[in-house]
């Protein structure tokens, strides 16, 4: 059981749904209520990363961030250190990676509160930010969470992206679905078995939780 | 605390209407659907913005597309009660008032609360209330937000007949508690005759007509807008006594009237919608006739429509009720203005939510305007 590559997962997932909890809420409500020409433009550049392998998303990543691209020289005279092949740039490619699982759903769970009900909260003198705070959050939420949810599970699993640009240096891009490719690639079935079983009961009972808040979120609203 | 509107648009509905209502008066905007009213409730609220509009609420500018201005709706003193209500479903009834005043107050949600007779379901959610129980929340957190215009938006069109004559009783009992101007938007003529002091009559988007009933149904291109099935009068009464059989004896100017379905004691004023379409008229006192109600008086005048119906004006010891028959029965009884007749009503023809209680009108506090 390789439990730092573990605990650099969970870290990751972490990092992940800290980072686009507020990119989801920002990009769901804006995709939810605005129509402006290029929004299905948008809305599929945001579902992109979902369809496309995930080897190409790396190997683009892998350009755009790497040690010759404006952004990994900008970042090397910043930091010192170079983006692609370290935690933080599997941070940034995890975001990336994850946008559709956390975008899609808040967009959906905005889109579940009614125009009436907007309306209804600049009425009762909710400036926007009230409004978002006691209205739209309280009601978006089951999509909020779900979009969470996701990003997390999927980080957890995540493979070809984190391999590409990551590469698999133990305690700082070994992930523990990379670890267990290094493991059934050396033989070592009986570790490789742990860590999938381990990994599955994580996924299974962060999604088993998030079903029993949603059902009880649904319960308070009818 | 007078609220001045006018708005000019060209589309999606094309709108061209000014109107006032003072404070404390009911105004009704009637006209049927796609006409543009519920479209004027918007841009009083800033909810929808016309290319030409100037709203006004006691001498302060909400709304001037000339000058540029346009206050956020959650600046504005305005309380809707929407259509479907939209309230927060996540929230208690409570809950749901305080959420519209600018510092929450549990004894006053509990006041407002009382006065909409909601007593004891201050905890419950929207989902566990009855549509007439909703729409009393909406109400609430309307009033909650301390307006200076009232809107209410087709309010009663999502409940049923039996709580819809509920609900009119109280509006008009809380009509003492509100010195705001309200406006009411509303398809629905009876409701119209019921509830409002005054009615701005639009047909696709243009002023039809601005005055009282009494007004609107003198006006054939009012009732043309209407439609000619709506049009009725309301006749003031008094109840006098309730019979055993379950009719009640009212007392009008022109004589008694017998229906059932009146509640109230002896002495209450109610007034009576009589439908131009039920109204019988006779120049002999008719005898043996099972109708109930033998109303004399005068006739007014006699309007001419372009079918092959006449209205005719019938005034009833100082009320005008209106009688829509056919112009060959005008022209066979050789009806004449000055004539004296009799005005013949079935007990049964009155609906039950055709009779309201008369309000408590304001109208005193309409003649001081900021």
């Amino acid at each position: 059981m390789d439990w730092t590559a573990l605990a650099l997962s969970l870290r990751l997932a972490g990092w992940t749904v800290a980072i686009l909890f507020p990119v989801a809420i920002l990009m769901g409500r804006f995709l939810a209520y605005r129509n402006f020409r290029g929004k299905g433009l948008v809305e599929a550049l945001v579902m992109l990363p979902l369809v496309l392998p995930p080897t190409v998303l790396g190997f683009y990543l892998l350009v755009l961030l790497g040690r010759n691209s404006p952004v990994g020289q900008w970042w090397q005279s910043l930091f010192g250190s170079q983006l692609v092949f370290s935690f933080e740039g599997l941070v940034v490619v995890s975001v990336i990676a994850n946008l559709p699982f956390a975008i899609q759903p808040a967009q959906r769970g905005f889109e579940a509160v009614a125009v009436e009900i907007r309306d209804a909260a600049r009425c009762c003198g909710m400036s926007p930010w009230r409004s978002l705070w006691q209205v739209e959050l309280p009601l978006a939420w089951p999509g909020l969470m779900t979009a969470m949810v996701l990003t997390f599970a999927h980080t957890l699993g995540e493979f070809g992206v984190v391999l590409m640009v990551g590469g698999a240096i133990p305690g700082e891009t070994r992930t523990i679905a990379i670890a267990i490719y290094d493991r059934v690639q050396g033989f070592d079935d009986r570790s490789a078995a742990i860590m999938s079983a381990t990994l599955v009961a994580i996924s299974l009972s962060t999604i088993a939780v998030t079903f029993w808040l949603s059902a009880r979120v649904g319960r308070r609203l009818s | 605390m007078t609220l001045a509107v006018m708005a000019r648009a060209l589309g999606p509905i094309p709108l061209d209407v000014a109107f006032r209502v003072a404070p404390g008066e009911l105004l009704a905007l009637v006209g049927h659907s796609g006409s543009g009213k519920t479209t004027l409730l918007r841009i009083i609220a800033g909810l929808w913005h016309a290319e030409t509009a100037r709203v006004t609420v006691a001498g302060k500018v909400w709304t001037d597309t000339a000058a540029g201005v346009n206050l956020p709706t959650y600046r504005r003193r305005v309380g809707i009660v929407f259509q479907n209500y939209a309230l927060f479903p996540h929230m208690t009834a409570i809950q749901n008032v305080t959420a519209a005043m600018d510092v929450a107050d549990l004894a006053e949600a509990a006041r407002i609360l009382d006065l909409v007779n909601l007593q004891g379901l201050a905890d419950r959610k929207p989902a566990q209330l009855s549509g007439g129980q909703q729409q009393r929340v909406a109400l609430a957190r309307a009033l909650a937000r301390k307006p200076q215009a009232l809107l209410l938006d087709e309010p009663f069109s999502a409940v049923d007949r039996a709580t819809r004559e509920k609900l009119y009783a109280e509006i008009i009992a809380l009509r003492q508690h509100l010195a705001m101007p309200v406006v009411l938007v509303t398809h629905d003529m009876n409701e119209a005759q019921l509830l409002a002091d005054r009615m701005v009559v639009i047909a696709a988007g243009q002023l039809v007509r601005d005055g009282t009933a009494a007004q609107v149904m003198a006006d054939p291109a009012a009732l043309r807008a209407l439609g000619i099935r709506e049009v009725a009068v309301m006749l003031p009464a008094v109840v006098t006594a309730h019979a055993a059989d379950g009719l009640t004896r009212l007392e009008t100017a022109a004589g008694p009237l017998f229906l059932p379905g009146v509640t109230g004691p002896p002495g209450t004023r109610v007034k009576v919608r009589i439908m131009a379409h039920d109204v019988i008229l006779s120049r002999a006192r008719p005898e043996g006739l099972s109708a109930q109600n033998i109303l004399a008086g005068t006739i007014a005048r006699i309007v001419m429509g372009q079918g092959p119906a006449v209205m005719v004006y019938v005034d009833l010891g100082g009320q005008e009720i209106l009688a829509r028959i056919t112009r060959r029965a005008a022209d066979q009884m050789s009806l004449q203005p000055g004539d004296m007749i009799h005005a013949i009503l079935k007990s049964m023809s009155v609906a039950r939510d055709h009779i309201a209680l008369t309000p408590i009108s304001a109208t005193g506090r309409t003649n001081d305007d900021d």
